[in-house]
């Protein structure tokens, strides 16, 4: 009895090496850590439950029959992330270089169904050299099988990918259907066709690290939401994002235990517009300002960084906040950021994630550039993302709110529950300037009645009056009780409840 | 007494002479420039007048805008505070004739210290100690190396109407005396067309020992000691102290003595302060006389128990001085930081910008029987601008004696919190733990021969690290536990948050033992020792205080994964906090260097690129200008470190640049 016992420890062992300690120092001379180190660091201590340790393919050709490792390359299970369950896979490069084979597939595939039946999002930790090319379409079927699922999972459970090594070709578009996509510099990269394709065909010389690497993919492409130092520093704020997160489409947003006064006062907010109305000021402190602790998780800071997108709690509950940057081509709207800012409501909204918009945004920004890239679309893309999102909405426009622009940026007109602005708001058609050349053409010889003319205008219209006149602002607030105020709002809205009508799905301008 | 007086300043000076005045029951009249609109001394004041555009020469230093706002405003005398028209004697005379009062001495003695060869004969003939040196004009470099032989070497050859370093020479023979003559002169010529030239001993192991006097206008003039100011960066005082730990007595009442005595040489009623230098024998030779308030005058205050800018008004008033020098004793020691919106990891460069969090450490006494004072001109959301001098406070901290001043310092700084801008902090928390300061051995060298390479952060004492780690590992476990109050956790499966951590800081691992209960954490380390470890802390506060074996520690706290950022004594250091398994597998992350920025041309302030000088692929001499970026309206050029080749430029004229952006490539 004993020995049989032993037996299935002995069967552990080996499997836990994977593919041996060869392999596996190999693995941190790279300074990567190994699949099961990955998980380890993901997880609550201890937490870990395996599935199909033993699994092995089923492949005969090329001599393969004769090399079976348990596990086959991949490691799969669920855990505790402080005590609260996901479901994780984190591909072995040791094993077979972590190529993704029939049975490597089947078991991603078991944690994923389970992750959408039982509610809890997905970890998916990506190291593959890419399909196991002895098993042929076999290999591809089982790409597909998961691009399935990521399909189906998507806004049911959160998806999360982290790159810790190679992830190229078909293998690219499993990440690329997830919620968030996380990298770690210089020991990981994405493409669909590699460096020596690409001189092949294009004579391009490029490097893997320029063509995918986390650079590229974080400040270029906006394929990934974020990249760090190392694979230890990218599990830690894993865990961070994974206590922002709802566990699934039928949760709320997690509450934790908050340190932070809900009415406290910012007197310093009185200050933060600048006098000169051109003059930028950074709105992540106002985020900072308004947030439990000062805590932001940043979801793309280094792309479109004129507008933000990010995580903060409020009284302990998940808030995600979409802000204009000032700081940043003036905090306009373009395609970059319209899709960056576009798709994060989405995911708020899809997670039941109540959203904060703070507007600064002098309208769209203007040239060929933009519009033979398809700016219109792509602009309405976030406009479409907020006038669908049915979670609590409060927006505070701090400065200015023009065109169209106003409009996108969770306007009342878009069913945004609480609008408030600044008394330093200015909610306009336009900028005084350019609306006085518009309306007094005539005139504009004359500077010194163009001078009055814009002055006028100022007086009139770059204030948030006339909108509160309307009823498109709810209230003016003082800049300095922003977060009392906001807080206050969305605790007003925590049994909103508002559906849209009945649809197969929308038909967002992709 | 003045109903009513008004400040011709701005910043911690007018806030402070505000205070006084508020005290004696005077209303106050502020004056300001564009960029003050919004600045504390308007709110201070009772009354506001706005003087100008933001520049000082169209705004504070403009006589008739002042004297236009003393008009409009009634106010019966004027404060002018320090810099600025404090010692300009045209001010002083167009107040009189207008019969406002000059909160200052006589213009007559304003004049007569303004000279630096004048004042230096009128204090030779009150028998105050000079340097030793040729007063008159020198003819010729020959002329020069004959003086320079008669006061003997080293000597300093500086220009009479020098100031800032500029046409100042030391020379240790003849060959160098001659040599340094004619540059000094040249120099002069261009900086203040005067090239009058004078030649003076040249002290070793300098200090700067200065007296506080008071005199009134009926004939009482009291010396309030000394301070010592010898830690200066570039003729910039950083901090002071009073009294010196170097005068004894006898040295302190002969200083004492001949300030009075120049003092009344020249009609002085009012504050003033005589500026000595003093060598390594304790012999002391004037430098010079300011005729206004000091900045450094708090430490004095705090050691006299005597609010000088009451006295100021006081004698403005006709009043008698209310105490004679036998009344004027020292009581304990006053140590004063100055902060300045310098970045010193950037070589000390100008920073402004907002003050996104500005929570000085609090006024009055303090738990460990000291006190802390705190003059000040801004606040939290403030600006702090361009145009004016960088200074953001003065901090100052009185105790029984020199090393509990010090600690009671050392925590004043650490419980300070500015953000938003560079700031000095660090570097002066640094200065307080330096062990040759501590002992008090320092002399106008200090900085620049303890911090040759300037400044890169402090290096903490093992002890120090150890007290940290204790506490961080305590914080951490109390941020953990928080984290897993987290809704929606597995029921009967939650995390247990276990007891030992390993922290790593400043290159040094600690593995540690927790062991918590209601009143706070025993931390007990590998090597059987245990720190005990109480603090009211929570998640998300930025500064932590602590008690670490019962002794308090504060520490100002962000976050970083798996760890702290933890600011402290001058270090800034990245703290992590892992379990010993976590701990494990990151020592098999690599290294990582940050990026060899040798090969490329950094901006180095954020700033306007005004002109490119080089192209690609052209080849530089080491000090070749490079690039000209403007900020703060000054244009800097950027010179090649060494000699090199363009690879590429990435920058071109008129683009804005931030802090560390790249502007060229060499090979």
């Amino acid at each position: 009895m004993k020995d049989i016992l032993q037996q299935l420890e002995d069967r552990r062992d080996e499997a836990r090496l994977g593919g041996g300690q060869r392999r596996i120092d190999a693995q941190h001379a790279k300074g990567k850590l190994t699949a099961r180190e990955r998980v380890e660091l993901l997880l609550d201590e201890g937490s870990f439950e395996e599935f199909d340790m033993f699994m092995a393919h089923r492949c005969t050709e090329f001599g393969m029959q004769a090399d079976r490792p348990a596990g086959d390359g991949v490691v799969t299970g669920w855990g505790t992330v402080n005590g609260r369950m996901v479901y994780v896979f984190s591909q072995d490069f040791t094993v077979f270089g972590g190529s993704l084979s029939e049975t490597h597939a089947q078991k991603i595939c078991k944690i994923m169904d389970m992750a959408v039946q039982n509610g809890a999002p997905v970890i998916g930790i990506n190291d593959s050299g890419g399909a196991r090319i002895q098993e042929g379409v076999a290999s591809l079927a089982g790409y597909a099988e998961v691009f399935q699922r990521n399909i189906m999972a998507s806004g049911v459970v959160p998806q999360i990918s982290l790159i810790m090594g190679p992830c190229a070709g078909g293998a690219v578009y499993s990440p690329a259907m997830t919620d968030f996509i996380f990298m770690v510099k210089d020991t990981s990269y994405m493409f669909v066709t590699g460096p020596d394709v690409v001189k092949t065909v294009t004579n391009e010389i490029v490097t893997a690290e320029e063509l995918g690497g986390a650079g590229t993919h974080t400040k270029k492409s906006s394929v990934a939401d974020g990249a760090y130092e190392n694979d230890v520093e990218a599990l830690a704020e894993t865990r961070r994002l994974i206590d922002f997160l709802p566990l699934s489409n039928r949760d709320r947003a997690p509450v934790r235990p908050f340190f932070d006064d809900v009415a406290r006062l910012e007197e310093s907010l009185d200050t933060l517009i600048p006098d000169n109305p051109n003059q930028p000021y950074d709105m992540k402190e106002l985020i900072g300002k308004i947030a439990d602790e000062g805590d932001f998780f940043e979801i793309q800071k280094n792309f479109a960084a004129n507008i933000i997108t990010g995580f903060i709690r409020i009284e302990g509950q998940t808030v995600g906040v979409v802000a204009n940057q000032p700081m940043v081509l003036a905090g306009c709207l373009d395609i970059d950021s319209s899709r960056k800012a576009a798709r994060f409501v989405r995911f708020c909204d899809a997670f039941e994630i109540p959203i904060l918009t703070l507007v600064d945004v002098p309208g769209f920004l203007p040239g060929t550039g933009q519009e033979y890239g398809g700016v219109i679309k792509h602009g309405a893309k976030l406009l479409f993302a907020f006038g669908e999102a049915t979670v609590p909405k409060v927006t505070v426009i701090t400065r200015k709110a023009y065109g169209g622009a106003y409009d996108v940026m969770s306007s009342k007109h878009l069913r945004g529950d609480f609008n408030y602005a600044w008394p330093t708001a200015e909610i306009a058609v336009m900028g005084a300037k350019g609306a006085v050349e518009i309306l007094y053409r005539s005139e504009l010889a004359d500077r010194e009645k163009i001078a009055s003319r814009t002055a006028d205008y100022e007086d009139r219209f770059a204030n948030p009056f006339v909108a509160a006149e309307k009823g498109f602002i709810d209230e003016v607030i003082q800049p300095r009780s922003t977060r009392k105020r906001v807080a206050r709002a969305f605790a007003s809205l925590r049994s909103k409840k508002q559906t849209n009508p009945w649809k197969k799905h929308d038909n967002i301008p992709l | 007494m003045f109903k009513k007086i008004l400040i011709a300043n701005r910043g911690e000076i007018a806030c402070r002479v505000i205070k006084s005045a508020r005290k004696m029951g005077i209303a106050t009249v502020a004056v300001y420039s564009d960029a003050d609109r919004n600045a504390l001394h308007v709110k201070m004041a009772d009354e506001a007048v706005h003087i100008g555009p933001a520049p000082a020469n169209q705004s504070y230093i403009v006589i008739d805008r002042i004297m236009e706002a003393v008009r409009q405003t009634g106010a019966e005398a004027v404060h002018p505070g320090y810099g600025f028209l404090s010692e300009n004697r045209k001010f002083a005379a167009a107040l009189e004739a207008e019969g406002v009062v000059f909160i200052g001495p006589p213009s007559g003695a304003i004049e007569a210290m303004g000279d630096k060869i004048t004042s230096k004969k009128i204090a030779q003939e009150a028998g105050v100690s000079t340097v030793p040196g040729y007063m008159g004009i020198i003819e010729d470099a020959e002329d020069a190396v004959k003086i320079s032989q008669q006061v003997g070497y080293p000597v300093m050859i500086k220009a009479s109407a020098g100031g800032g370093g500029k046409g100042m020479r030391i020379a240790w023979n003849d060959a160098e005396a001659r040599e340094g003559f004619q540059s000094s002169k040249n120099e002069a010529a261009a900086s203040f067309g005067d090239d009058r030239i004078f030649i003076e001993k040249f002290v070793t192991q300098p200090r700067h020992i200065e007296i506080q006097v008071l005199a009134d206008t009926h004939g009482n003039t009291v010396y309030l000691h000394e301070r010592e100011c010898s830690i200066q960066r570039r003729n910039q005082k950083v901090i002071e102290e009073a009294p010196s730990p170097f005068l004894d007595a006898e040295t302190r009442r002969a200083m004492g003595e001949q300030a009075c005595a120049l003092a009344r040489a020249v009609g002085y009623a009012s504050a003033g302060t005589v500026e000595f230098i003093v060598d390594g024998a304790r012999n002391f030779y004037f430098l010079e006389m300011n005729t206004r308030l000091q900045v450094e005058h708090p430490v004095t205050e705090l050691i006299t128990g005597i609010d000088i800018v009451e006295q100021m008004i006081r004698v403005a008033a006709g009043k008698p001085l209310p105490f004679k020098q036998l009344d004027l004793k020292i009581n304990g020691w006053a140590m004063e930081s100055r902060l300045y919106a310098e970045d010193p990891y950037r070589g000390f460069l100008p920073s402004i910008g907002r003050l996104t969090r500005y929570r000085p450490p609090v006024e009055g006494e303090t738990i460990g029987g000291g006190i802390v004072r705190n003059d000040t001109g801004v606040y939290e959301g403030g600006e702090i601008s361009m145009y004016y001098d960088p200074m953001i406070a003065k901090l100052c901290t009185w105790a029984p004696t020199r090393d509990a001043a010090i600690e009671e310092m050392r925590l004043a700084l650490d419980t300070f919190e500015v953000e938003g801008i560079g700031h000095n902090l660090p570097f002066v928390g640094a200065v307080m733990d330096h062990p040759r300061f501590v002992s008090g051995d320092i002399s106008t060298a200090f900085i620049a021969e303890e911090y040759p390479d300037g400044f890169l952060g402090a290096t903490l004492v093992p002890v120090l690290t150890r007290r940290i780690a204790a506490a961080t590992a305590a914080m951490n476990r109390v941020a953990e536990i928080r984290r897993t109050r987290i809704s929606g956790t597995l029921g009967n499966h939650e995390r247990l948050v276990g007891d030992d951590w390993v922290v790593t800081l400043q290159g040094s691992e600690y593995t540690t033992r927790i062991d918590a209960d209601r009143e706070g954490s025993t931390v007990g380390f590998a090597d059987g020792g245990a720190l005990r470890v109480t603090s009211d802390w929570v998640p998300g506060q930025p500064l932590a205080r602590l008690m670490v074996d019962g002794v308090p520690l504060v520490l100002k706290v962000g976050k970083i994964p798996s760890g702290f950022r933890i600011r402290a004594r001058g270090a800034d250091l990245k703290v992590h906090v892992r379990t010993p398994r976590q701990a494990e597998l990151a020592k098999l992350m690599p290294e990582k260097l940050p990026p060899d920025t040798s090969r490329f041309l950094l901006c180095p302030m954020p700033g306007l690129i005004v002109n490119i000088a080089v192209n690609e692929g052209q080849e530089v001499q080491e000090g070749q200008a490079l690039a000209t970026v403007e900020a703060m309206k000054m244009e800097n050029i950027l010179r090649a470190e060494r000699k090199g080749v363009v690879k590429k430029v990435s920058a071109k004229a008129g683009s804005s640049l931030k802090v560390d952006d790249i502007i060229m490539e060499f090979e």
